[in-house]
């Protein structure tokens, strides 16, 4: 079933981690396999954040095989020393769990694409997100066990979307979790909920243009599909009401970038979603009950319609 | 208005405007016979007053124990409940088959007023999924904007939604009327097989698609015609009914019902005709 929830501030900054977080638990009931969090903070914009694994969660419900926390850390090792091939220094590291990092990274080409690359040519490793505002957060389990392992509770900024997954066609592990990152794009992420139908014709046309498929998760591909169409110059928007055509199936996903969020819903409107917007705030989710977590007080909310597709700035 | 005491039990109901169409299919309609009605009750129903009334705050309870205090106050005699921070959640107001007045004071999520027969309820907000899901009889009127599967596979009464509603409304009805004050999506009277659904806005593509029977009224733009669904002469009966229909919803009193469109099913499908599969192939 899946449940999808998204905020943007207009104006001010906040604390979307903890906001987010009360959004996605309570959606818990469409799904607690896992629960990601796509947050846009308040940052200075001189360095990338990069959000990556080097391991799975392997706790208990995962598809995953085990491994020896060595294993992680000969990875990081690799990654660290292909950074430093590649020029990016290494401003500041965290290492929240063993297979779990963040790294913020002096580096100043703009092309991600030959970065990324390079960086998930090593085994096991795969980059959750890359940009100087993003950071894609993934993890088994429901909203508030994740934000706790990750402590995002106090993680202020101006956007955010987030996904509370039901496994259903791809494996309990954080490779298929959402959000997806927009790969090789900074600070581009997307969350779904429904399902592809035509996902091997476009991953196959899509992987000869050279774009990258971390898992099996049909989701997987809108991130990939937007990513290519802003490649070939459409903006976010454009590329979303593409998608209405290219894309066949149910589906009502979010995209964000550094400042905007967008959403869209098929020509079918099979797959709910909730909209409340003021002057100051746009929040929507699955249900309305998402919403209410964070306002309380009556207020006017919506569906939008089938084939919609609607895009707001910061 | 004609004189219901001398005329037959079907003519009554055609008399009062509650049938116009004409099955050409194997049927088992039954009318309702007024003179008949105290011999329609539901096992455990309670005798309320209008006039009593309470608040039930159910902010901090589950939806299945804010519905058991609704049957409990019921069955202390109050007929007329007011709900306090309703707050989105699912499932509320459901299986109430009895006469009731039941105000809302807030939003429902999914699946409200779902199964019920007889309530007069009122949501001040808005309504998620299949709000009034199975209605029987009686009149719900939300007064904001509704979800999707507004009203389906409702028998009966009436259902109101002064704002727009999402798609695939009245899917499946088999009854009833739906009132809607806006716009609504994709997919509105989805394989509906009786009753009548109003919008006085527009309305999204497939309108109508696959009905069997019934009929749609449109006073807006529609994005496209279902499968089998076509255009039928609006009538003065129609708009007669209509007025009085939307007076009574309190929407649209003034509209200008007579440019509005109406939509029929054109029983081209196949289950429209009476032949057996057999006598099919020998007709072809």
């Amino acid at each position: 079933m899946c449940g999808i929830a998204g905020l943007i501030h207009r104006g001010k900054s906040s604390k979307v981690g903890h906001e987010l977080q009360g959004m996605l638990q309570a959606l818990k009931h469409r799904g607690e396999d896992s629960t990601g969090y796509a947050l846009y903070g308040d940052t200075d914009g001189k360095n990338f954040i990069m959000r990556f694994k080097v391991g799975e969660n392997v706790g208990e419900g995962s598809t995953s095989v085990a491994e020896d926390v060595s294993v992680y850390d000969e990875r990081k090792k690799i990654v660290d020393s292909y950074l430093s091939e590649m020029g990016a220094k290494i401003v500041k590291e965290e290492r929240i769990l063993p297979y779990s990092l963040r790294y913020e990274i002096e580096y100043n080409k703009k092309d991600l694409l030959e970065f990324s690359q390079k960086i998930e040519s090593i085994p096991g490793v795969e980059i959750l997100s890359m940009g100087k505002s993003l950071e894609v957060i993934k993890d088994l389990g429901n909203a508030k066990m994740v934000c706790d392992r990750y402590n995002l509770d106090k993680l202020v900024g101006t956007h955010a979307i987030g996904h509370a997954r039901m496994a259903t066609e791809s494996g309990v592990d954080i490779k298929s979790a959402h959000p997806f990152w927009g790969y090789p794009f900074s600070d581009v992420s997307v969350v779904h909920n429904g399902q592809l139908t035509n996902y091997w014709n476009n991953r196959r046309a899509l992987e000869n243009k050279g774009m990258r498929f971390m898992s099996e998760c049909d989701s997987e591909l809108i991130a990939v599909y937007i990513a290519q169409k802003m490649r070939e110059g459409a903006s976010l928007e454009e590329g979303m009401k593409e998608s209405l055509i290219g894309l066949d199936g149910v589906f009502t996903y979010f995209v964000a970038t550094k400042d905007s969020l967008g959403m869209a819903k098929d020509t079918m409107a099979a797959k709910p979603l909730v909209l409340y917007e003021s002057d100051d705030l746009v929040a929507m989710g699955s249900e309305e009950i998402a919403i209410r977590s964070i306002l309380p007080q009556e207020i006017d909310t919506y569906d939008p319609f089938d084939g919609e597709v609607k895009v707001w700035q910061i | 208005m004609a004189n219901l005491k001398n005329v037959t039990k079907k003519t009554k109901a055609q008399a009062m405007g509650m049938h116009s169409e004409v099955l050409t299919g194997r049927t088992q309609q039954k009318f309702f016979n007024p003179d008949e009605a105290e011999n329609f009750y539901y096992f455990g129903t309670y005798d309320v007053d209008f006039n009593k009334r309470t608040d039930l705050d159910v902010k901090d309870m589950t939806a299945a124990d804010a519905n058991k205090e609704i049957d409990n106050l019921m069955s202390q005699g109050y007929g007329t409940i007011v709900i306090k921070n309703p707050q989105g959640k699912h499932s509320i107001g459901v299986g109430i088959l009895n006469k009731l007045n039941l105000i809302f004071e807030g939003s429902l999520g999914y699946f409200g007023i779902g199964s019920c027969d007889g309530p007069i309820v009122r949501i001040n907000g808005r309504v998620g999924w299949s709000c009034a899901e199975n209605l029987m009889a009686g009149k719900v009127v939300i007064e904001k904007n509704a979800g999707s599967c507004f009203g389906a596979a409702i028998r009966g009464g009436d259902l109101i939604c002064k704002g727009s509603v999402g798609a695939r409304t009245g899917i499946d009805m088999k009854g009833g009327t739906i009132i809607i004050g806006g716009d609504a999506g994709a997919f509105t009277g989805f394989m509906m097989q009786r009753g009548r659904i109003i919008i006085l806005g527009n309305v999204g593509i497939n309108l109508g698609d696959s009905m069997y029977d019934g009929t749609i009224f449109v006073g807006g733009e529609i994005g496209s015609y279902g499968s089998d669904a076509v255009d039928a002469e609006l009538t003065k009966s129609d708009q007669d009914w209509l007025k009085r229909k939307l007076k009574v919803a309190e929407i649209g009193e003034n509209f200008d019902v007579s440019k509005m469109k109406k939509i029929v099913a054109g029983k081209k499908l196949w289950n429209y005709d009476n032949l057996e599969p057999t006598e099919k192939k020998g007709a072809i």
